[in-house]
């Protein structure tokens, strides 16, 4: 049994609406491990990442706790959860610029305009973007914008991460090698991730557990 | 936790309520009770029915009635019926689109000004008779009362003119809930024609969601005071113009019976209510009847037809009304059958210009107050709403009550107690008036773009460890800066269109382009009334023009915000 002082642990977690049980869900995720959720559309699996997050919509109850490397979530407003979340849209702030919405993700504790200046440019060049700081988001290609995105998240410091069919709407070759960006910084940085996708190919990808919702 | 996080944010929906609800409810208490004689600083200490009975005794009030009750449902019935075929002919389609953008600009045109430019249309030596002059041999003007007619029937063109796009506009906020593509394609399957489907499928889903701007109207229509001055009729005047005659009647003893007449313009408003919401259920009945007896057409090419004549005939008496000032505010020499003016020239510019500095800048002050107050109110309560602290719904259609209680029924109490508190007469009282009128606007204008705005914006902000505020003032306002730019030009157009709220708690010592415009209508210098009709209408849509043009400006770089 791993340890539940670390990584992401969903403890007894459930979620019903109007009295009605949404899901039930007990889980453990290991620092830098994977676990896949899949199931149909209303099965719950955007319940489930609002829960982690905390935006769970008004008229739903949750019982439970979500517990972050020993920190126990519950009530805690979404901002302070340090939790990351990509979406299938990138949703770059559509009025900054690559730059704007990179630094929008970096922590106010990075302190100095050039100091920021740097860190944003550093992080454009890992993912094979330098230079790219005054570009109009908009003007970016598909798989651009998406590695923005994950960069704009992973520059906020989280302590774990949420897939939400990140990689639905890329085509073959970009969605394999974002998938091993991903997963590989994830690793990297021994975050715990929890990937809801209908892709039977995100889940052998990941490799890690995987739960059915129903 | 909670509580800390939302902090002042609960305050929103009330404050708005009190803003909005306040002025009005303590306006009407202040009509209704010298209505039933209690008016202590003229005398009137004894509840009695005096002045109802002045009033009953004033010869002119069945007529006056008439003109409130027949003008306005008139105004009413055409306005709907108008907006309802140009939408039932022709949504979905590229005309429609056209039609769509020409809206707010047309909107925003002051009521005022709107019928100065009807008026120097139809008069008898106006543009219309003057083209018709070659034909009927006409070489002074026809001798025939078109302007003030006894029927009122220029007085609800005027209406009518103002409330069609103001009505389409509505409709098209509700339309996206009501589906209509969709509905539009199952009825042209089952062989409906475009306005048979939409009529039977459409309509019905989306006048509930305008039955309140349409009582809005149905109220405005009965009780505007300048519209009727300007072209309705004059002997007897519709009652609310009465009313505020009798309010500015050196004979302080009248104000009594100006309460009644405002108390009983009330009640005439809430029959006339009642009466249209029979007509609603009647409406309901034969039209469910219709839609399920099978009929695949519904005149269709007439509906096609009458909707492209209504947008025209609005748009049209809009557009060259405003070219008819323009013109007479540059006009030389103009004699009566002649198209066109024999000589141009700045003269009436030269001469009212100088006096228009000051209205000017007491309207812009005005409307900027105004503005930025509503704006702030507006955003206030939509955060609250989005941050999930009340549902919308039934406070939301509080924001209607100033627009759907007759505005001399309650600006008449207002005045008074203004007055009685030393607070009237000046730009602050007129700007807080303003803002109960500004604020129903603001909202309905940004309150679908901002609930429309993609909430994973949020989230992922959020996600990023920012917090409500900072997602607010980095995120939300900077995406929403056109819907919010164009809500504050909306405001602003409808505080420079404000005729009785300016004239009643200015205590006539604010003078705005309006007051300023309406008070020259008795004297009939169309040079004059050009200039300030003109004005008028350039000081509601200069905002409009900054509203398209600062976004564009700001966000050239940004290609996801060009059409958002």
């Amino acid at each position: 049994m791993a340890d539940r002082q670390t990584g992401l642990w969903l403890d007894g977690l459930t979620i019903s609406h109007d009295g009605g049980l949404d899901l039930a869900i007990d889980a453990h995720v290991a620092p830098g491990a994977v676990l896949t959720v899949m199931g149909p559309s209303g099965a719950g699996k955007s319940t489930l990442l609002a829960a982690i997050t905390g935006t769970l919509a008004r008229g739903f109850a949750q019982t439970g706790r979500v517990v972050l490397d020993g920190r126990d979530l519950t009530g805690l407003p979404p901002e302070a959860r340090h939790i990351g979340i990509l979406f299938q849209d990138e949703l770059l702030f559509p009025h900054l610029s690559v730059g704007g919405n990179l630094a929008f993700g970096l922590p106010a504790s990075v302190r100095g305009r050039a100091a920021r200046r740097a860190r944003v440019g550093a992080a454009l060049q890992e993912i094979g973007l330098a230079g790219f700081e005054d570009r109009d988001p908009a003007t970016l290609s598909g798989g651009q914008r998406a590695r923005v995105a994950l960069m704009r998240m992973l520059l906020s410091d989280p302590c774990a991460l949420l897939l939400d069919e990140a990689f639905s709407k890329l085509d073959t070759g970009l969605r394999a090698q974002m998938r091993e960006m991903v997963f590989g910084f994830a690793r990297d940085r021994g975050l715990p991730v929890v990937m809801v996708t209908h892709d039977p190919g995100d889940a052998e990808a990941a490799g890690g557990a995987m739960i059915t919702l129903d | 936790m909670l509580a800390s996080r939302a902090g002042l944010i609960w305050l929103a929906p009330a404050t708005a309520i009190a803003v909005l609800a306040g002025p009005v409810l303590a306006g009407l208490a202040g009509t209704v009770l010298p209505a039933f004689g209690y008016f202590p600083s003229l005398g009137g200490r004894a509840l009695s029915l005096d002045p109802f009975a002045a009033l009953l005794a004033w010869p002119g009030l069945p007529a006056s009635v008439w003109l409130s009750l027949g003008p306005g449902l008139l105004a009413t019935v055409l306005s709907l019926g108008f907006a309802v075929l140009i939408c039932a002919g022709w949504q979905g389609t590229a005309v429609f689109r056209a039609i769509e953008r020409a809206l707010s600009p047309v909107l925003s045109v002051p009521h005022a000004a709107a019928a100065f430019g009807l008026a120097f249309l139809i008069a008898p030596s106006g543009w219309i008779a003057r083209a018709l002059a070659p034909l009927a041999g006409w070489q002074v003007p026809p001798d025939v009362l078109i302007l003030h007619d006894p029927w009122g029937l220029s007085l609800v063109a005027g209406l009518v003119a103002k409330e069609v796009p103001f009505l389409v506009l509505m409709m098209l906020a509700a339309l996206p809930q009501a589906r209509p593509e969709q509905s539009r394609k199952v009825a042209q399957a089952l062989g409906y024609g475009r306005a048979a489907g939409w009529l039977k499928t459409v309509f019905p889903r989306v006048y509930p969601q305008i039955r309140l701007p349409v009582y809005a109207v149905l109220a405005y229509s009965m009780s505007a005071v300048d519209v009727a001055m300007i072209l309705g009729p004059t002997t007897p005047p519709p009652l609310s113009v009465q009313v505020l005659a009798w309010m500015h009647d050196p004979d302080l003893a009248l104000r009594f019976q100006a309460a009644a007449g405002a108390v009983l313009q009330l009640a005439l408003v809430l029959v006339a209510l009642a009466l249209w919401r029979g007509a609603e259920a009647l409406v309901a009945t034969l039209g469910r009847r219709w839609a399920e007896g099978g009929a695949r057409r519904a005149a269709e090419g007439a509906v096609r037809a009458g909707g492209i004549a209504a947008a025209g005939l609005t748009g049209g008496a809009a557009l060259l009304g405003l070219a008819a000032l323009a013109l007479w505010s540059a006009a030389g020499v103009w004699r009566f059958p002649a198209l066109w003016p024999e000589t141009l020239g700045p003269a009436a510019w030269m001469r009212h210009g100088p006096e228009l500095a000051q209205p000017l800048r007491d309207t812009a002050l005005i409307g900027l107050g105004a503005v930025a107050l509503a704006l702030v109110l507006a955003l206030w309560c939509l955060e609250a709403e989005q941050r999930g602290l009340r549902p919308p719904g039934r406070t939301l259609s509080l924001i209607y009550l100033p627009l759907i209680v007759p505005q001399v029924a309650f600006l008449t109490g207002l005045q008074a107690l203004a007055i009685g508190s030393g607070l009237d007469g000046g730009p602050g009282a007129v700007l807080v008036v303003h803002l109960v009128f500004v604020l129903p606007y603001v909202m309905l204008s940004l309150g679908d773009p901002y609930r429309a705005w993609d909430r994973r914006f949020g989230i992922a902000a959020a996600a990023l460890g920012a917090s409500p505020t900072r997602i607010f003032w980095r995120v939300r306002l900077p995406m929403l800066l056109r819907p919010v730019l164009t809500a504050a030009a909306v405001g602003f157009a409808v505080s420079v269109g404000q005729y009785l709220p300016t004239l009643l708690i200015g205590a006539g010592r604010v003078q705005t382009v309006t007051t300023e415009a309406v008070a020259l209508a008795s004297g009939g210098d169309r040079r004059v009334i050009g200039v300030y009709g003109i004005v008028q209408t350039a000081a509601a849509l200069v905002p409009f023009a900054l509203a398209i043009v600062l976004p564009a400006v700001l966000w050239r770089n940004r290609r996801g915000l060009r059409h958002g």
